[in-house]
C-alpha cells in the first residue's frame, strides 16, 4: 500500500502545482497588467510581460477616484468596527459565562435567534431607520449598523468557559472587583481568543459591500469595495487602469496574510467549526 | 471593609447584588445592539412587508398579504430563485469535491505544503471587488486572456459574462476560485484531525489506501462535510456580492438575477420597500429550513470517540 502511495506521490505534486498555478494565475496577471500600456492591453497574442514598466496607471486611478480616500475609510472603519465589536462581544461573555443574574438564558437564546437572520432582510428597515437617525453619508452610519456581534460572542464564550471559576475566586478574594476581573484575569488568559475573533471581525468588515453599498451616495463616503465598484463602470475597459486599482487593494492584503498565514487559518478552523 | 463586619448571609446578599449590577452593565451594550440592529428591524420588515411602503413617495398604506401574492406570482423571483438554485447547486457540487480532493492531497507530507496552503487561500483574502476586477478582464470577449487561449487552441471563442447562457456560469466559475481556499482548510483541519491509530488499525486490518479513505477518512469527515454543505448552501442563497460587481445590471436577459439580487432591485432601486420586505421574508423563510436541517444533521452526526 504504502509503497503504491509513494509511486503516486509526483502525480499528486504535480497537481499541485498546477492547481496552485491556476489559484495564483490571476494575481500574476494583474501584478504584470497593472503595468502596461494600452498597447500591450490590446495586443495580440497576449504580452505577458509589459513592454515598458508604465507607473502612469497608477496615477491614472488616482485621477479617476480618491482611492486614499476610500483605503483609509475602509480600514478606518473596519478597525472601528472591529474593537467595538470585540468590546461589546467580550463584556457579553463575560457576562454570559461568569456572572450570575437574572434573564441570562433568556439573553443567550435572543443573542443566538438574531443569527438565524440574514443581512439582507435587516438591511431594508435599517435603512429607513439610519436615514432617520441622519446617519446617511455618515461614519457612525457606516460603523454603528455593521457591528454583528452574536457570533463573536459566542466565540469568546466558548474560550470564556474554560478559564476556571477558581482563577475568579481567586481574585475575588483578592479584593478585585468584577470590572478588573474581567479586565486584569479573563482579558490576558483569552488573548489568542481576541486575536482569533478580532481578525475574524476584521477581515469580515473589511469586505463586507451591501451596507456599505446602501449607507453611502457621497463619492468621499465610500469604502474601497464600494469605490472599486464604481471605477469599473467609470473606466469601462482599460484594463490596465483597472488592475492598477486592483494590485493597490490587493498586494497588501496579501502580505499581510503571508505574514500571518497561521493565524488566518487558524481563525478559520476555529470560527468555521466552532459554529 | 464594612461588609466584612456583618453576617456572612448579608455579605453573599452583597455580593449577588454586586454581581448583578456588574453583569448589567457589561450585558447592556450587547444587549443594546441586539435589539437595534436585529429585533428592531425584523420587526419593522415583518410590518413593512403589509403596506405599500415606498423608497420615493410616502406611501404607507396597509395592503395585507399583496406584496406576498404579488412575488410569489412575479416571473422575475421565480426566475431569480431558478438561479438561485442553479448557482447554489454546480457551486456546491464543484467547490466540496475540489476543495476535499485537494484537502486530502494536503493531508500528507509533501514538499511545498505552506506554499500550496498559502496559494490556495490567498484568493479568500482579497476584498472580492478587487479580485473580480482581474476576472472582469479574463471574460472580455475581445480582449480577455480566456478567449486568447481558446482561439489559439482553435476552439471558438465565447461570450461569457456577456451572453444569457454563460454569464451565471463564468459568475459561478470566479466564486468557486474565490471561496475554494476556505473550504479546503476546514476539510483539512477535520482530516488532520483524525488520529493516525485509526488509520494504521484500518492498514493493518489490509485496507488499501481507497479502502482507508472511503471507509474511514470520509465517515470520520461527516460533520466538517455535513458543515461544509449546508454553510455553502446558505451563503450561496445569500450571494450578492459577485454577481452585483461582475454584472450590476442582472445580465443578459437577467441571466445573473438572484435571489438577493432580485430583494436588492425591489427595495433600493425600483422603491418598491414592501415587495422588497415580503420577498426578503420568504428568502429569510428558505433559509431557516436549511437551517433547521442543518441542526438536524449536526445532531445525527456518529461520533467514533
Amino acid at each position: 500500500m504504502k509503497g503504491n502511495l509513494k509511486k503516486r506521490y509526483p502525480v499528486f505534486f504535480v497537481f499541485l502545482i498546477l492547481s496552485s498555478a491556476l489559484m495564483i494565475f490571476p494575481f500574476v496577471w494583474m501584478f504584470l497588467s497593472a503595468f502596461k500600456t494600452s498597447a500591450d492591453v490590446y495586443s495580440y497574442p497576449p504580452k505577458w510581460i509589459p513592454s515598458s514598466f508604465k507607473w502612469t496607471n497608477f496615477a491614472e486611478v488616482f485621477k479617476k477616484i480618491p482611492f486614499l480616500r476610500f483605503y483609509a475609510n475602509s480600514i478606518g472603519v473596519a478597525f472601528i468596527q472591529t474593537f467595538l465589536q470585540i468590546a461589546i462581544s467580550a463584556m457579553g461573555a463575560f457576562a454570559l459565562t461568569k456572572l450570575e443574574f437574572p434573564g441570562r438564558r433568556k439573553m443567550f437564546s435572543f443573542m443566538q435567534s438574531s443569527m438565524y437572520v440574514p443581512e439582507v432582510v435587516t438591511m431594508i428597515p435599517l435603512f429607513l431607520l439610519a436615514s432617520w437617525a441622519g446617519l446617511v453619508d455618515t461614519y457612525a452610519g457606516l460603523i454603528l449598523p455593521g457591528l454583528n456581534c452574536a457570533f463573536t460572542t459566542i466565540l469568546l464564550m466558548s474560550f470564556f468557559q474554560t478559564i476556571p471559576n477558581d482563577l475568579i475566586d481567586a481574585a475575588k478574594i483578592d479584593g478585585c472587583g468584577y470590572y478588573r476581573i474581567f479586565l486584569q484575569v479573563m482579558l490576558p488568559n483569552s488573548r489568542t481568543a481576541i486575536g482569533t475573533a478580532s481578525l475574524f471581525a476584521f477581515l469580515t468588515h473589511w469586505r463586507s459591500y451591501m451596507w456599505p453599498l446602501i449607507v453611502t451616495n457621497n463619492v468621499k463616503m465610500r469604502t474601497l469595495p464600494i469605490g472599486l465598484k464604481y471605477l469599473v463602470q467609470e473606466t469601462s475597459s482599460e484594463y490596465q487602469t483597472l488592475m492598477a486599482a486592483s494590485l493597490m487593494a490587493i498586494i497588501p492584503v496579501l502580505v499581510v496574510y503571508m505574514l500571518m498565514e497561521k493565524e488566518f487559518v487558524q481563525s478559520i478552523t476555529l470560527t468555521g467549526l466552532k459554529s | 471593609m464594612k461588609a466584612e463586619k456583618r453576617s456572612p448571609r448579608s455579605r453573599n446578599n452583597l455580593q449577588a447584588r454586586e454581581q448583578r449590577r456588574a453583569a448589567a452593565v457589561m450585558i447592556t451594550p450587547l444587549f443594546l445592539t441586539l435589539f437595534f440592529l436585529f429585533f428592531l428591524p425584523v420587526v419593522f420588515v415583518v410590518a413593512m412587508s403589509l403596506t405599500n411602503w415606498s423608497l420615493t413617495t410616502p406611501a404607507r398604506d396597509f395592503v395585507g398579504t399583496k406584496n406576498f401574492r404579488f412575488v410569489l406570482n412575479d416571473e422575475r423571483f421565480w426566475k431569480a430563485m431558478g438561479n438561485t438554485v442553479f448557482y447554489t447547486a454546480i457551486k456546491l457540487v464543484a467547490d466540496t469535491s475540489i476543495a476535499l480532493f485537494i484537502a486530502t492531497l494536503l493531508d500528507r507530507k509533501i514538499h511545498f505544503r505552506r506554499f500550496f496552503r498559502i496559494a490556495h487561500f490567498a484568493p479568500v483574502v482579497v476584498p472580492i471587488t478587487a479580485s473580480s476586477l482581474i476576472w472582469l478582464w479574463f471574460y472580455d470577449p475581445g480582449i480577455g486572456p480566456l478567449n486568447q487561449v481558446l482561439v489559439s487552441l482553435g476552439l471558438p471563442a465565447m461570450q461569457w459574462l456577456y451572453s444569457e447562457k454563460t454569464a451565471l456560469l463564468s459568475v459561478i466559475l470566479f466564486s468557486v476560485w474565490k471561496g475554494l481556499g476556505y473550504n479546503v482548510i476546514l476539510f483539512l483541519a477535520g482530516l488532520q484531525s483524525i488520529p493516525e491509530s485509526y488509520l494504521e488499525a484500518a492498514r493493518i486490518d489490509g485496507a488499501s489506501e481507497r479502502q482507508v479513505f472511503f471507509k474511514v477518512k470520509l465517515p470520520l469527515l461527516a460533520p466538517v462535510t455535513s458543515f461544509v454543505i449546508m454553510m455553502g448552501i446558505i451563503n450561496c442563497l445569500k450571494v450578492f456580492t459577485e454577481v452585483d460587481v461582475m454584472t450590476p445590471n442582472h445580465g443578459p436577459l437577467e441571466s445573473t438575477l438572484l435571489l438577493v439580487t432580485y430583494i436588492y432591485d425591489q427595495s433600493f432601486v425600483r422603491g418598491k420597500m414592501g415587495r422588497g420586505a415580503a420577498a426578503a421574508l420568504v428568502l429569510f423563510i428558505v433559509i431557516f429550513g436549511f437551517t433547521l436541517v442543518q441542526r438536524a444533521f449536526g445532531r445525527k452526526n456518529v461520533s467514533y470517540d
